[in-house]
């Protein structure tokens, strides 16, 4: 966790950071504050998300990084430089744009080599053919944007940009706009780009699973703020927050309190069951949680059934429906206290389906157990997350 | 209506209701064409055709008068064309892109003269002129300030449109890309506004030219090339006026049939 910025006023800022750095930066509006006291440091040469819900503050973000917003308050330096208010035309800093802004009166060549010939820079010719060979567009260089398809446009919005070999480059939901299909193999492709040439990317987007398949660190944004910043698996397997928990992915989240605390378990009791959670997935010091387990980790049983899953054994549930999903089963079971868990189970053909109106048992291993802020909203961050 | 001819007639009805509606429209000018090559028979009112000649085509300035009054036309034509478009340009551009106290209020004024009579106008600018002390100047410069003002709103209202249409990312982009706000402007803002601008100037020039109501209130004893063929039809109109409507509506034609062509060749490239 050494990248998330949980005490920004133990850093020490008079050490230059070769990366992008946020510092307390707030963007107030007249009706509503965007950005409230972010802190954020993306390191050089990473990939990195901003994911949030539409609205909590990552565009603004992105925008005042670009110049394109002033921030109300706090800094942003890159490369030890403070650029908080310096010109969008004067900073190492270049955006791709949601609706790609594409020059519409030049022509495919032209428009890359916009940056390039603005800082007079010898040798555009050569430098525009590489990287529409890069992006492979090079038979296309003589047609105006409105003639080639979204996906053309949205490489030659990424070529205009890159080609600038900026210190970052902004992402600003740069898929939104392409088919599924599209979105899926231009996600593979930038992640290629970005390894090749080796630049900062800082990538705004409202899609966690584009999130996590092309960053290595995500930040979860929400209301203004991190909620939580870490590697794709690492949010995922140890989300901090109700919200994280739902946004990125499902979870199961069960009322508890908290019965003991060791070195590295904690003890809960849920609903009545004893169930423990490791220490280093413990998220409260409260003397009350939520129990949360994401659903594929769940295994469901017969009443009595011995199954892989020491420790934490949850008998009384009820199968109240069945989805067939192909690679998957996902049951939703009613327990006892009237809560629906969610259970998925891979199709590995071993076990036998259950039927709605069965009696099973659920179980799972206590280390993928985590455990929540009672004060959370247990359904912070669903609506968006969910059928993902 | 039975039988082929009549299925035949009902068929084509709004096709022969267009061509009534072109013919109404263009035999006033085909005359002024015909007329053209007419041979005068004295000064008279009467237009009759008396036989054909290219004299006039020749001599279009056997009246000196008439092409003097021509040359003030083309002259403040050009002036207010250049002014009306520069300035109406600039707060087409404040109006759109600058929030500024009055903003509102000066979207809805703009349009004013447009809505106003031109009499009224005329009148109230001369009641202006001749209470600021230029009674006895009224001429060239009154009837260009007079067309200037006339023009301004429907340039505003043009470029308006055109900027209001344009995506203001595309200008983010250009700043993004390292140009300067000047730069942006030159080599992004002002080519995707230019053909309203261009629209407008030509609309300007036009307005300008024909003008007679304010003109004529406002001239001294100028004449424009309208005000001639005004004071000259009471005498009997000399034969050269239909050799410069003749040109004018040619110079119109080539400009619309050059834009049509240049619009077809780009959603030809488009597609």
């Amino acid at each position: 966790m050494s990248l998330l910025a949980e005490a920004p006023d133990q850093v020490a800022d008079d050490t230059p950071y070769d990366g992008l750095r946020l510092r307390s930066v707030t963007k107030a509006f007249a009706s509503f504050t965007a950005v409230d006291g972010l802190d954020l440091d993306v390191p050089r040469g990473s990939f990195f998300a901003l994911l949030g819900p539409s609205g909590c503050g990552k565009t603004t973000t992105l925008r005042m990084v670009a110049g394109l917003e002033t921030p109300t308050s706090g800094s942003i330096t890159l490369a030890g430089q403070d650029i908080t208010y310096a010109k969008p035309y004067r900073r190492p800093v270049n955006t791709v744009f949601q609706s790609y802004a594409l020059f519409p009166h030049l022509d495919i060549f032209e428009n890359v080599a916009f940056g390039l010939r603005r800082r007079r820079s010898a040798d555009v010719k050569t430098q525009v053919h590489e990287m529409l060979e890069l992006v492979e567009l090079t038979s296309q260089a003589r047609k105006k944007p409105a003639q080639l398809s979204g996906g053309q446009q949205q490489r030659v919005a990424l070529a205009r940009a890159l080609i600038n070999k900026p210190e970052v480059l902004l992402l600003d939901e740069p898929l939104g706009a392409l088919d599924l299909k599209l979105r899926r193999s231009m996600q593979i492709e930038i992640k290629r780009i970005q390894t090749e040439v080796g630049l900062t990317f800082v990538h705004v987007t409202h899609d966690q699973e584009e999130a996590m398949t092309m960053a290595d660190t995500v930040a979860v944004m929400n209301k203004g703020l991190i909620e939580q910043m870490g590697a794709p698996a690492e949010l995922y397997e140890n989300p901090r927050s109700t919200f994280v928990a739902n946004f990125l992915g499902q979870s199961n989240l069960i009322e508890g309190a908290v019965l003991s605390r060791s070195a590295d378990v904690t003890t809960v009791d849920m609903q009545g069951i004893s169930v423990s959670v490791p220490t280093g997935r413990t998220h409260t010091d409260d003397a009350a949680g939520w129990v949360g387990i994401r659903p594929e980790k769940v295994l469901i049983g017969e009443e009595g059934e011995a199954l892989d899953a020491p420790g934490n054994t949850i008998p009384g549930g009820v199968v109240s429906d069945v989805s067939f999903v192909g690679v998957s089963t996902q049951y939703l079971v009613r327990m006892p206290w009237g809560q629906e868990l969610q259970v998925f189970e891979q199709n590995t053909g071993r076990r036998r389906r259950f039927a709605p109106g069965e009696r099973v048992e659920l179980s799972w291993r206590p280390e993928y157990a985590f455990l929540l802020d009672r004060s959370q909203d247990a359904g912070a961050g669903a609506v968006a997350g969910v059928l993902a | 209506m039975n039988g082929a001819a009549g299925r035949w007639l009902r068929e084509h009805l709004v096709l022969m209701l267009g061509l009534l509606v072109l013919v109404y429209t263009f035999v006033p000018i085909a005359v002024v064409v015909l007329m053209s090559f007419n041979a005068p028979r004295g000064r008279n009112a009467v237009y009759q055709f008396n036989g054909f000649t290219l004299d006039n085509w020749l001599n279009p300035c056997a009246d000196a008068d008439l092409c003097s009054a021509l040359g003030v036309s083309i002259r403040v034509g050009l002036l207010a064309t250049v002014v009306a478009t520069a300035l109406g340009t600039l707060a087409a551009f404040a109006l759109v892109r600058h929030d500024f106290a009055g903003r509102s209020a000066s979207n809805v004024l703009i349009f004013l003269p447009m809505a106003a009579p031109e009499i009224v106008m005329g009148s109230s600018l001369l009641a202006l002129f001749v209470s600021a002390g230029f009674a006895g100047q009224l001429g060239f410069w009154t009837i260009l300030i007079a067309h200037v003002m006339f023009c301004l709103s429907f340039v505003v209202v043009t470029v308006r449109s055109r900027l209001a249409g344009m995506d203001d990312t595309l200008e983010q982009a250009a700043m993004d890309l390292y140009a300067t706000p000047l730069q942006t402007f030159l080599r992004v803002t002002l080519p995707l506004v230019f053909p309203g601008i261009l629209g407008a100037a030509l609309l300007s020039f036009s307005l300008s030219f024909d003008d007679f109501i304010v003109t004529n209130l406002n001239s001294g004893s100028t004449v424009t090339f309208p005000m001639f063929v005004y004071g000259a039809a009471q005498r009997g109109v000399p034969m050269q006026v239909n050799v410069i409507g003749t040109l004018m509506f040619v110079v119109s034609i080539v400009i619309v049939v050059a834009s049509e062509l240049n619009n077809r060749r780009r959603s030809r490239a488009l597609t």
